[in-house]
């Protein structure tokens, strides 16, 4: 179209102004666009916390409380369940495998989570990967830790390490097991989960060091060597939550059900992913928040071209009494504003776009290893594609008002431009 | 087609006209009665500010009078509209600026062929003999512009150059008026005469009635009328 091609001309003569709008367009694109990408990976990691898992089970509490504590280490238990009302569960002929959790202890502010070596086997995270060794392996020994990436990281631990744990959680936390001494046997690779920031053990260890306690307080008196109690055959009697895995997932409400009605103990079975739903709902408030901040970027940015436009507007008040002149009707000098803010920023959302997903190729890596965010990169979806059509929409929309000035003008100009 | 009568000889005529730039403006012009007859040349005379510019925005549609009719070619074009004026415009007018006629951007050869994007008689006359390009070319030449600089951009050629292309504008698919708004004012005194013999030269090739401005009585002599602003306007 003859409009287009003008537009286009006109637009090359002033390259370097056009070339700023682009720009900053492209910025505010990449930044709106970038901040939707983490925010729904950040909502998909988080609903991703755990898969894999059909059902948590813990003392009767509510569903979040629950989560919490179990998968986030948030928090405590009101209770221990028994072993007795765990083996009734692993004896339905629903369940597949039953992973205890004994939570309770700490070490350096890291909380220890004492579990069955199936644990990294079962627990999965994002589209049901499963846990991987940075370094070492499996529990072998009693007195064996596994670390998560965190820990690992933050405190400087490496392989064969000693570590000792202490004994309750945050301020609480005050005598250490300091008679029973830990190795680390594994080292976790980062996941972005919770996981990252456990030390893990065997739910034996758990018993072996609580051996000579009593009441939250050691027994007085010279305890059992690590030695002595390797010899022990230790059985926990309690346990603070267990993961569930059932046989099919039509019987996950069948034993859902069963948990919830069990007679001898007070019991809550929750399913993962419906709670976590919960539990975002109450921190998606931070994610509205973000939109909001890059909707304004966005909006400064078309201002931004608002403002060029209307700048050099006075510049082009002849260009546009020779079009009119010539015959050009005041939809051409209209068109001309408005193709003109149209192409600017269909050009910066090609270049936001574009840019973002070089970006996200050459940083991917990056982020997956530092902040266990994982951005997959796919073409833009239903949503985004929406909001890149309504950017270009609010572009053209923006360039009406220095077009309605321009067209004004032009007519109280008549032939003579008076500057 | 209108009656052809001897009134019908005048291609532009102005009837009762009135025009203010705005309702509270001091400034307002008034022509009772101009007229100017096909294939004249007429130069308009007047100080500045007396409304000169005003007379040919008002000539080729650029604004309306508040009331009067204006009549150009057998069309009473007070009565046109918004796009069809500007369309009337494109086809029966060819105007010349006093300075910084060019657009900015594209060719010479594009600034020539700039009025007949929207103009199709224009655009149709131009392509008689092939591609419009051609006659803007052959134009530009008949007026002395070097083929070398056919494609430079506009900004880049001297002002009598650009004038030049101006006229060339002005003149290409024959329209039957040219207006000229102090075209000279930029130009030196040699200059000066040497543009206004090319204009007078391809206006006459054209066939096209010229109407000129300027407040500068030494030019007065080259026209075949002259009229005073000042007789024509009735000041209010």
């Amino acid at each position: 179209m003859a409009v287009v091609r003008l537009a286009l001309l006109s637009l090359r003569n002033r390259w370097l102004t056009g070339l700023l709008a682009i720009l900053a367009i492209a910025l505010s694109v990449t930044l709106f666009l970038g901040v939707e990408r983490v925010r729904t990976s950040a909502k998909s990691s988080f609903a991703d916390t755990i898969s894999g898992t059909d059902l948590i089970v813990g003392a009767r509490a509510g569903d979040v409380q629950l989560l919490l504590y179990s998968v986030f280490r948030i928090g405590n238990a009101t209770r221990n369940i028994t072993m007795r009302s765990l083996d009734d569960i692993r004896a339905r002929p629903e369940v597949a495998w039953v992973i205890p959790l004994s939570l309770g202890d700490s070490h350096r502010g890291f909380r220890v989570l004492g579990t069955t070596p199936d644990y990294f086997e079962h627990y999965r995270y994002r589209n049901r990967r499963s846990l991987a060794f940075d370094a070492g392996g499996n529990f072998g020994d009693l007195f064996d830790a596994v670390l998560g990436a965190d820990v690992a990281a933050q405190l400087g631990y490496r392989l064969d390490d000693p570590i000792v744990v202490q004994h309750g959680i945050g301020a609480l936390a005050g005598q250490e097991h300091d008679d029973m001494p830990f190795r680390v046997a594994g080292i976790l690779a980062k996941t972005g989960t919770p996981v990252d920031r456990t030390v893990h053990v065997s739910l034996e260890a758990i018993e072996a060091i609580h051996i000579d306690w009593q009441g939250g307080a050691r027994k007085p008196g010279p305890g059992l060597s690590a030695d002595q109690v390797r010899n022990l055959r230790l059985r926990p009697t309690a346990v603070t939550a267990a993961m569930i895995g059932v046989t099919s997932k039509i019987e996950t409400f069948t034993l859902q059900r069963f948990v919830n009605e069990y007679r001898e103990e007070p019991l809550t079975a929750i399913l993962p992913g419906v709670a976590l739903q919960e539990l975002w709902s109450l921190v998606g408030v931070a994610e509205t928040a973000l939109s909001v901040v890059s909707a304004m970027v966005l909006l400064t940015a078309l201002l931004g071209m608002v403002t060029m436009i209307l700048t050099t507007l006075n510049e082009r008040r002849r260009e546009m009494a020779i079009l009119r002149s010539v015959g050009a009707p005041p939809r051409t000098v209209f068109g001309l504003l408005v193709s003109e803010a149209g192409f600017l920023t269909l050009a910066g959302v090609v270049l936001g776009t574009g840019v973002l997903y070089l970006l996200m190729a050459a940083l991917r890596p990056l982020i997956d290893a530092r902040f266990g965010l994982y951005l997959p990169i796919e073409e833009p979806s239903a949503s985004e594609a929406i909001m890149l059509v309504a950017i270009i929409g609010a572009g053209c929309l923006a360039g009406v008002l220095p077009a309605w000035r321009a067209y004004r003008r032009s007519l109280a100009d008549g032939m003579t431009i008076r500057l | 087609m209108p009656a052809s009568t001897a009134a019908d000889e005048a291609i532009l005529r102005f009837s009762d006209v009135a025009f203010s730039w705005r309702e509270s403006d001091a400034f307002r012009l008034e022509i009772e009665s101009f007229a100017v007859r096909r294939c004249e040349s007429l130069l308009v005379m007047g100080p500045s500010g007396s409304g000169k510019s005003t007379l040919l925005s008002l000539a080729c549609g650029i604004v309306s009078p508040q009331q009067g009719e204006i009549e150009v070619a057998g069309t009473t074009i007070t009565g046109l509209r918004g796009a069809a004026l500007d369309r009337f415009r494109a086809e029966h007018f060819g105007i010349i600026f006093q300075m910084f006629n060019l657009l900015p951007y594209g060719s010479v050869v594009d600034n020539v062929l700039l009025p007949l994007r929207f103009a199709r008689a224009r655009r149709s006359r131009a392509a008689r003999d092939g591609e419009p390009a051609g006659e803007a070319q052959r134009l530009l030449v008949r007026l002395g512009l070097d083929p070398a600089l056919h494609r430079r951009s506009a900004p880049t050629l001297s002002v009598g150059q650009q004038q030049r292309v101006a006229v060339a504008r002005a003149l290409i698919g024959n329209p039957a008026i040219v207006i000229a708004d102090e075209p000279t004012s930029a130009l030196d005194r040699d200059h000066r005469h040497a543009f206004l013999d090319l204009l007078f030269e391809e206006a006459a090739r054209a066939g096209a009635t010229l109407v000129m401005v300027s407040h500068d009585a030494t030019m007065a002599p080259r026209f075949e009328r002259t009229v005073e602003l000042g007789g024509l306007a009735r000041p209010a």
